[in-house]
């Protein structure tokens, strides 16, 4: 992916969430943002994906600059698939139904073509037992997968995780980062926010460590972990391998 | 033989439950004990009742009966449009309908019903030229329910939590197919106990449309009343009738409470 951010401020409240936040990618297919809580990750991430305006500043990705208007907004949120933290999944519907929901709705599938895609891709995630189930049904880890599998079934042309595991616990973590790993091998371009240190280590292609709204360093991965410029980034990464 | 086991339920602690005879029989205890609290007033004024000048209207009584049963569901049918209609004014985005709305239920919230009605027939329908009592009684009864609807419907709405809108607006879901295939099917489930509540309520209301001369339930009651001078006999058959419409959807609002309480 080609992905180019420019400047990008952003205030909530009057606090400075985002302070010229600027960086160039070329020919990366996986960014991890890291860095303390509060850092701006997650409001990053929800610009890239189109679910908040920037203040100002600009964003492009794959040469394309990204209108935040709301018509062209639309259409830009269409071909990014998203996976939160935690509730993703609409819990009045099935598995199934969660994932053939923006295929017929949004992306206009005929129902059977549909169901097929996500058929397809619930047995290549081992979901196949729990298709017919709803969200209260399903485990931490299942409801997760079932949100990847939802995110890719769109053929996105970005995908975008934001701390996916945080709320689970290290089995289903595990499960998670797997298929995330699988993606990953697929070439499948994406942008990840996590804690999961050793996970970033070796998923990741390109490091960039948020911390107060900026950019404190950005390298290839084996440089942020293996010798960070800053101070900070250093003392970050200690901490967080600590345990 | 422990004579509190038959009368006490065990401490909350005690999951076991109850022999469906033991609630038989101390339902029948409750019953008969209100059912002696009547009696000996009674007893005592040596009030003798008179069934049979009261049975000879029994067709008024049926017929008010009937009556007040179509206006209740003409109502229903009415105040739940107007209730979806006023409870998505109040999230639109345009403006004065935003504001309408909130004006409306404020203002129908808080007055009483029996003023409403009052003003609706010998001023406003006065004013329109609406001459058919039955018609007015259905327009004023819907807007008074109307207001409460919108804001069973409006919680209803609101308790979708703003995660699955997110969730909604990310996938690409444009604001009415969010409503249409997210927000709907679930609020739907929320709203239907506390809407069938609203229904017990109309259907006890209009019987304050008796002031308006509307032939409902109550009125025929009132003039049998006044023709057979038996107070008591026009009156009890009356709540009888409005607790035969209420109870059975007392029932199924507790049953759909029940349903969804694991639903979460």
């Amino acid at each position: 992916m080609h992905l180019s951010l420019r400047q990008i401020c952003k205030r909530f409240d009057g606090h400075l969430v985002l302070d010229a936040i600027s960086l160039d990618l070329e020919k990366v297919h996986t960014l991890v943002l890291i860095g303390p809580s509060g850092g701006g990750k997650s409001t990053l991430l929800r610009i890239i994906a189109g679910l908040e305006y920037p203040d100002s500043g600009e964003v492009s990705l794959n040469g394309e600059p990204v209108v935040f208007e709301e018509p062209m907004l639309l259409r830009h949120r269409r071909t990014i698939g998203t996976v939160f933290q935690a509730f993703n999944l609409f819990p009045h519907l099935t598995a199934l139904q969660n994932i053939t929901l923006p295929l017929e709705k949004v992306h206009n599938h005929p129902p059977a073509e549909a169901e097929e895609i996500a058929r397809k891709l619930i047995d290549r995630f081992r979901l196949e037992k729990h298709s017919a189930k709803r969200p209260a049904e399903l485990s931490g880890g299942q409801r997760q997968r079932v949100a990847i599998a939802r995110a890719v079934s769109i053929k996105p042309r970005l995908l975008l995780f934001d701390e996916p595991t945080s709320a689970l616990d290290p089995e289903m973590t595990a499960d998670v980062l797997d298929m995330i790993q699988e993606l990953r091998q697929e070439g499948r371009d994406f942008v990840l926010v996590t804690h999961e240190m050793g996970f970033a280590r070796q998923i990741a292609e390109h490091v960039a460590v948020l911390s107060d709204g900026r950019i404190a360093e950005s390298g290839p991965v084996q440089q942020i972990f293996e010798n960070p410029a800053q101070p900070a980034t250093r003392q970050f990464i200690a901490k967080v391998l600590k345990y | 033989m422990q004579w509190s086991r038959l009368f006490v339920a065990p401490s909350p602690a005690d999951k076991t439950p109850l022999p469906l005879w033991l609630k038989a029989c101390n339902f029948a205890i409750a019953l008969l004990l209100i059912s002696l609290a009547f009696y000996f007033p009674f007893q005592r004024l040596a009030y003798h009742l008179r069934w049979d000048s009261v049975y000879t209207y029994r067709q008024m009584f049926f017929l008010g009966w009937l009556t007040t049963i179509s206006i209740s569901i003409g109502s229903l049918l009415l105040s739940t449009t107007i209730g979806l209609l006023a409870a998505l004014a109040q999230r639109s985005r345009l403006l004065p309908l935003r504001y309408l709305s909130k004006i409306y239920i404020e203002l129908v919230r808080g007055t009483p019903l029996l003023v409403q009605i009052l003003i609706f027939f010998y001023v406003v329908a006065d004013a329109l030229g609406v001459s058919d009592r039955y018609l007015v009684g259905i327009l004023t009864l819907s807007f008074f329910s109307g207001a409460y609807i919108s804001e069973i419907i409006r919680a209803g709405i609101e308790s979708i939590g703003k995660s699955q809108l997110e969730s909604a607006r990310a996938i690409g879901l444009t604001r009415s197919q969010t409503y249409r295939f997210v927000i709907f099917p679930q609020a739907l489930r929320q709203t239907l106990p506390p809407l069938a509540g609203q229904f017990v309520s109309l259907i006890k209301d209009s019987s304050l449309l008796s002031v308006i001369s509307i032939n409902e339930f109550t009125w025929n009651a009132q003039a049998v009343n006044s023709r057979t001078f038996s107070t008591l006999e026009s009156y009890i058959p009356l709540a009888a009738g409005y607790l035969i419409l209420t109870l059975p959807i007392s029932l199924w609002t507790r049953y759909l409470e029940r349903k969804h309480r694991f639903e979460t």
